[in-house]
């Protein structure tokens, strides 16, 4: 991006109407880790890239719990994705006693995106620096929301977010379709291929992704990485059987194309590195 | 919280909270007496009489103690008329918020009810608690509900409720003849029945009562009347034939 005399404050415009800050704070979302997430009419998935900086350390929680029908995926700075996912679920747990009833997630959006507007209209503070894709529910099913750090939130059938994001997205525009009346197993296979998307061509294993689901009559909660593991060796096997549904990534526009033609072999040999 | 010792009226010790304008427990001045509301086959049914008694006196009749909340609930008030208006009005501002969201979400009975349970006990620990017992009534998606919230916070649910002398009066009749699912005449001629021995025996009952009915398509509120009593008791004829000088 270029710089220029009005991206000082985010209280100045720019004579052509731009609010610079902002939309610089959502060029951090796009240098952030890949965030994925897809809903059907009762469930709702949120799947996310987990790597580490080197070896010796862990990696960033990317997926937070804000009340049992409410989860959060967040991509780009994560300590601000944090804060505010302790303010979501304070304002949760703080209907739940008042109302003693959960708090409709299209309402926790909201109030998420009013905050985030404050923050781009005080000239002592600054955007937040993180995108968040909340799942959850409420009387009218499961519902799927993005909000960015203008304070815009949208909702959305299925979204990907962070670096890469694109080639995954590509695959959920081809299959958003079917998702409303998926399953819930057919949903989490459908978020764990879009995440492999993002990979371009390194392999696809649990140790680096985390799943979370929430649907009615189901919590939220993070797949373990047993289950995942086994998720992915179930649908790879098949990947490998047929091998034209294993190009998704030649119809990317991503560079990477040319490393997903490669890749069915190498899947092969991924349920033995673990 | 500081505190500093001072006398009530009745010269008793009594402690109150120094900082803000000095509270106390109040006295009721003009109150209502009991509501009684049941869960029938197709929703809540709710009998409250019209009265307003100032102390002893039978001062007003046309006090409407219940009355609708938003789409889905009844609310009827017992004790202190001014402070059931007060809570109509803190009702109206949440009823009014929820709307305003516009998103297909709305506040069910459930949720009412746990609102005016909080707001009863926190004026409560302030010592300055709204003098009224209340019924929330409702039904939504389905599903009836049925609770009951005092001035100290107190609150359940249940599938019959009642207010002041009706909890002495007239759920005992409930517990007996009430059961599920039960027709809308056989609810309004059991209510009746409540109300009746309250008229007989509770001093601040007036003959005019209110019925109203919630269902999911919404609420009707019945136009007041009266019950038919009967007083031709043969001990009543002679009252003084068996003690001379009495009346």
């Amino acid at each position: 991006m270029f710089r220029n005399q009005y991206d000082t404050d985010v209280t100045t415009w720019s004579p052509a109407g731009r609010l610079f800050q902002v939309e610089y704070a959502m060029e951090a979302v796009k240098q952030g880790s890949a965030a994925i997430g897809l809903r059907s009419k009762s469930h709702v998935v949120l799947a996310c890239v987990n790597k580490a900086n080197n070896e010796l350390s862990s990696h960033q929680k990317k997926i937070f719990k804000v009340d049992d029908h409410i989860g959060v995926a967040i991509a780009g700075l994560t300590a601000d994705g944090r804060v505010l996912s302790r303010y979501m679920r304070s304002e949760c747990i703080n209907y739940s006693f008042t109302y003693e009833s959960p708090l409709p997630v299209g309402r926790l959006v909201v109030q998420l995106a009013d905050k985030a507007q404050v923050c781009t209209q005080r000239s002592w503070k600054r955007p937040y620096g993180v995108g968040l894709l909340v799942a959850g529910l409420d009387e009218s099913g499961a519902h799927l929301y993005y909000n960015c750090p203008s304070g815009n939130y949208f909702e959305y059938q299925a979204f990907a977010i962070g670096s890469r994001s694109q080639a995954a997205k590509t695959y959920l525009e081809r299959k958003f379709e079917t998702f409303l009346d998926s399953s819930r197993d057919d949903l989490v296979k459908h978020a764990l291929i879009a995440i492999r998307e993002t990979l371009q061509g390194e392999t696809l294993k649990s140790s680096i992704c985390t799943i979370a689901v929430v649907g009615v009559g189901e919590a939220f909660h993070t797949l373990d990485q047993e289950t995942v593991q086994q998720m992915i060796n179930a649908f790879e096997i098949v990947v490998e059987d047929e091998p034209p549904a294993a190009d998704p990534g030649t119809s990317a526009g991503e560079g990477g194309a040319a490393a997903e033609g490669v890749s069915p072999p190498e899947e092969g040999a991924a349920p033995m590195e673990i | 919280m500081e505190f500093a010792p001072k006398q009530d009226q009745s010269k008793n010790p009594v402690l109150i909270p120094v900082d803000g304008p000095i509270q106390r427990t109040q006295y009721p001045y003009v109150t209502g007496t009991s509501v009684v509301a049941i869960k029938y086959k197709d929703g809540i049914l709710m009998a409250a009489d019209m009265g307003g008694s100032y102390g002893s006196t039978l001062r007003y009749k046309s006090v409407e103690r219940i009355k609708p909340i938003g789409k889905h609930s009844l609310l009827g008030g017992s004790g202190e008329i001014s402070d059931f208006q007060e809570i109509l009005r803190y009702l109206d501002e949440l009823i009014l918020n929820d709307n305003m969201w516009d998103d297909g979400n709305s506040l069910g009975p459930k949720e009412v009810h746990s609102y005016l349970t909080r707001v009863m006990y926190n004026r409560r620990n302030k010592f300055d608690p709204l003098w009224n017992s209340l019924v929330l009534g409702g039904v939504k998606k389905g599903q009836k509900y049925l609770g009951m919230v005092t001035m100290i916070g107190v609150n359940f649910e249940d599938n019959h409720v009642a207010t002041g002398f009706g909890n002495h009066l007239a759920r005992p009749i409930l517990r007996d003849e009430w059961h599920e699912d039960i027709s809308f005449e056989d609810g309004v001629k059991l209510l009746e029945k409540c109300m009746r021995v309250l008229l007989y025996r509770d001093r601040s009952a007036v003959n005019k009562i209110q019925i109203s009915k919630l269902t999911e398509e919404g609420v009707t509120p019945f136009p007041p009347y009266s019950l038919k009593t009967y007083w031709g008791f043969s001990s009543f004829h002679n009252p003084t034939v068996g003690a001379e000088g009495s009346w």
